[in-house]
């Protein structure tokens, strides 16, 4: 095991340096000078633009321009976000707890109804339940999922009344994070209505997020259970005589969890996409927004921290998985 | 809604013994491509309303200058945020209402719908292609030059891929074509993987070997001999990719990045109609159901292609 997860973890060393080169060369294959841009609208005089360029190293040679940004990576110096003067790492870990506190209630949506939703689906072959069940499922794939949002705003905020539109909790409660997780920071405050006011600014962006891994869930799970189901083992568990739910729950569904918990884990990425979008619709004060925010503002010292840190992320979430996989399946090991 | 998902190898759903009987008594023994690939196809019931969908959706986006009841850009200003024709304020002119600046949302629609049809088989055609061409080589030469394309796909794949769509067109400057562009750079690498695992497992078979023995080039052996029996896998991940590039334009349409007003293109329009939502709900509802009944048309049509197109499927 000790060999697998180290020849796993030799693999991402090469991505990792494409990745930061990547990020390297965002800011200068932006049009334009990368001084001017980082300085913003305003302009700079000649001197200033010789000293700022001195500063950071633009007049070196390029690779060692990158040798100086691999070495600041390392020191955790991504760079200063040009319009809060804040470094970029400072902010992200500002705002990450809401993206993770988010995406932590998706992926826990997701898994808890598709997985038995496929599961039903793929006992019930054929049936009406398995068609409904893939029928909404492929809906649910196929959902532009920043239209689906502002039609659960209009439905549940505008017509019904029942959840409040964007943001992550109501604005007559204060108190500091403790945690950044406003569901247990609200908790610790005490404030009485504080935790209610969370989790129904929660539930939208949720569902919204959660659509697609719990529509690709749901199919994956039915499908590893359909092949588990016709394995010779499940069929001699069901000849000893042993209950259906017994050899659904134990026998079958441990071994179709297997390529399942691959796919909840390959989710991540699709869920930080999903973030981008759901984090703009409900105004939720993540990484996603800010990277839109940031786009948009020319806030570029963001926008390249950003992308290094959110495919790192991603990286890591994948080698855990793999190593997961590794774990539960000794066969793929070797 | 129809039985869609892809079943597994020996458990594939018997059709109705009369039916069977009928079509072993009628078809030939084997079948040609063409009809076999038909017969398969037509079996996934959702596929094949898929189909039609989708072909309902290319006659009007290339009937759209005809059946459009109004110009997709005219602003009529007696008919501002107009309700639907069977609502109360609905004029019958209007069938699906008109948006804030008194643009017949219908009419928008069908305009959009070339768009997105344009964006899908523009995205499909660079990324297949590229894509394909890159899996070809690592595949056939392997050595350093397989490693360094795969590593290069690696790194693409390590970013979300609307967040790496995204600062692209950031890079690129927002725009339809530019969004395009950058969404088939995002979707390339899975035809490269594709296409690379396909190569690999082909050139082991001894048809290769005795095409090369006979002194085929290279050329040839990759893109005559071999190519074409890795084309099944392409073509399902290709209708995939299809949807998506309407999915991702869409969304960076939405987050302004995309095609920009006034281009009637879906994505673009709810990034228009946001503001008016709680007001208007006809400005957002409809441009968001001609992407969801679009891409979930070809997505049945997908299902349908990989049932009939994977030959481990197949009952022989």
């Amino acid at each position: 095991m000790f060999r697998f997860a180290l020849s796993r973890l030799a693999l991402i060393v090469p991505t990792f340096i494409g990745v930061s080169i990547v990020a390297f060369a965002f800011i200068r294959l932006l049009p334009g000078d990368p001084i001017m841009l980082l300085a913003g609208e305003r302009g700079m005089s000649a001197e200033r633009y010789a000293e700022l360029q001195a500063e950071m190293g633009f007049d070196r040679p390029i690779v060692a321009q990158y040798f100086d940004y691999l070495l600041g990576l390392f020191q955790g110096d991504l760079g200063t976000s040009i319009v809060t003067k804040r470094p970029v790492l400072e902010e992200f870990f500002t705002l990450f707890p809401a993206t993770i506190e988010l995406a932590f209630c998706a992926i826990v949506l997701a898994t808890t109804i598709g997985i038995p939703l496929g599961v039903l689906a793929a006992v019930k072959r054929g049936s009406w339940i398995d068609q409904t069940v893939m029928g909404t499922a492929l809906v649910g794939y196929s959902m532009p999922i920043f239209w689906w949002g502002l039609l659960l705003i209009i439905l549940f905020s505008g017509t019904l009344g029942w959840t409040p539109v964007s943001g992550r909790i109501s604005l007559m409660y204060f108190f500091p994070p403790v945690t950044g997780f406003m569901l247990i920071d609200s908790l610790l405050s005490g404030q009485e209505g504080a935790f209610t006011s969370a989790l129904s600014h929660l539930i939208l962006p949720t569902v919204v997020l959660a659509t697609i891994p719990l529509a690709v869930i749901a199919r994956q799970t039915r499908s590893a259970m359909l092949e588990v189901l016709g394995e010779d083992y499940v069929r001699t568990a069901r000849s000893k005589g042993l209950s259906p739910r017994r050899v659904i729950g134990l026998h079958a569904l441990r071994n179709a969890m297997i390529p399942v918990i691959t796919t909840v884990g390959l989710q991540v990425g699709v869920l930080l996409a999903g973030a981008i979008l759901t984090e703009t619709i409900f105004s939720w004060p993540g990484i996603g927004k800010w990277m839109v925010d940031s786009v948009f503002r020319r806030d570029y010292a963001v926008v390249q921290g950003g992308l290094l840190l959110i495919a790192i992320i991603i990286m890591f979430v994948n080698l855990i998985v793999d190593m997961l996989y590794g774990l539960i399946n000794p066969r793929i090991r070797h | 809604m129809t039985h869609v998902e892809a079943d597994k190898p020996g458990m594939h759903q018997e059709p109705d013994a009369a039916e069977a009987s009928q079509t072993t008594a009628s078809a030939p023994k084997r079948r040609s491509g063409l009809a076999e690939f038909w017969y398969y196809f037509s079996q996934n019931k959702g596929a094949v309303i898929g189909l039609c969908v989708f072909l309902a959706i290319i006659a009007i986006a290339l009937l759209a200058p005809v059946l459009a009841p109004h110009s997709p850009t005219v602003q009529n200003r007696d008919a501002l945020l107009l309700p639907p024709a069977w609502q109360d304020g609905g004029k019958a002119a209007y069938l699906l209402g008109t948006d804030p600046v008194g643009r017949d949302v219908l009419s928008r629609l069908m305009f959009g719908a070339q768009f997105s049809l344009f964006i899908g088989v523009a995205v499909v055609v660079l990324s297949v292609s590229s894509g394909v061409i890159l899996g070809l080589i690592a595949g056939f030469f392997r050595g350093w030059i397989d490693t360094t394309i795969m590593r290069v796909m690696d790194v693409i794949l390590a970013f979300p891929s609307l967040l790496l769509a995204l600062v692209l067109v950031a890079i690129l400057g927002p725009g339809l074509v530019n969004a395009m562009i950058a969404i088939a750079l995002v979707l390339q690498p899975h035809f490269v993987r594709l296409t690379r695992a396909s190569v690999l497992a082909e050139s082991e078979r001894e048809y290769v070997t005795s095409a090369r023995v006979a002194g085929a080039s290279r050329f040839r052996l990759m893109f005559v001999t071999i190519l074409p029996n890795c084309l099944a896998p392409l073509i399902v991940q290709a209708t995939l990719s299809f949807s998506n590039a309407i999915l991702d334009a869409a969304a960076l349409g939405f987050l302004g990045m995309g095609a920009q007003p006034p281009t009637p293109e879906w994505g673009t329009m709810l990034a228009e109609a946001r503001e008016f939502i709680l007001r208007a709900w006809w400005v957002v509802t409809f441009p968001g159901l001609a992407i969801l009944i679009t891409v979930l048309a070809i997505n049945l049509m997908g299902d349908g292609l990989r049932d009939a197109l994977d030959p481990k499927l197949k009952r022989s």
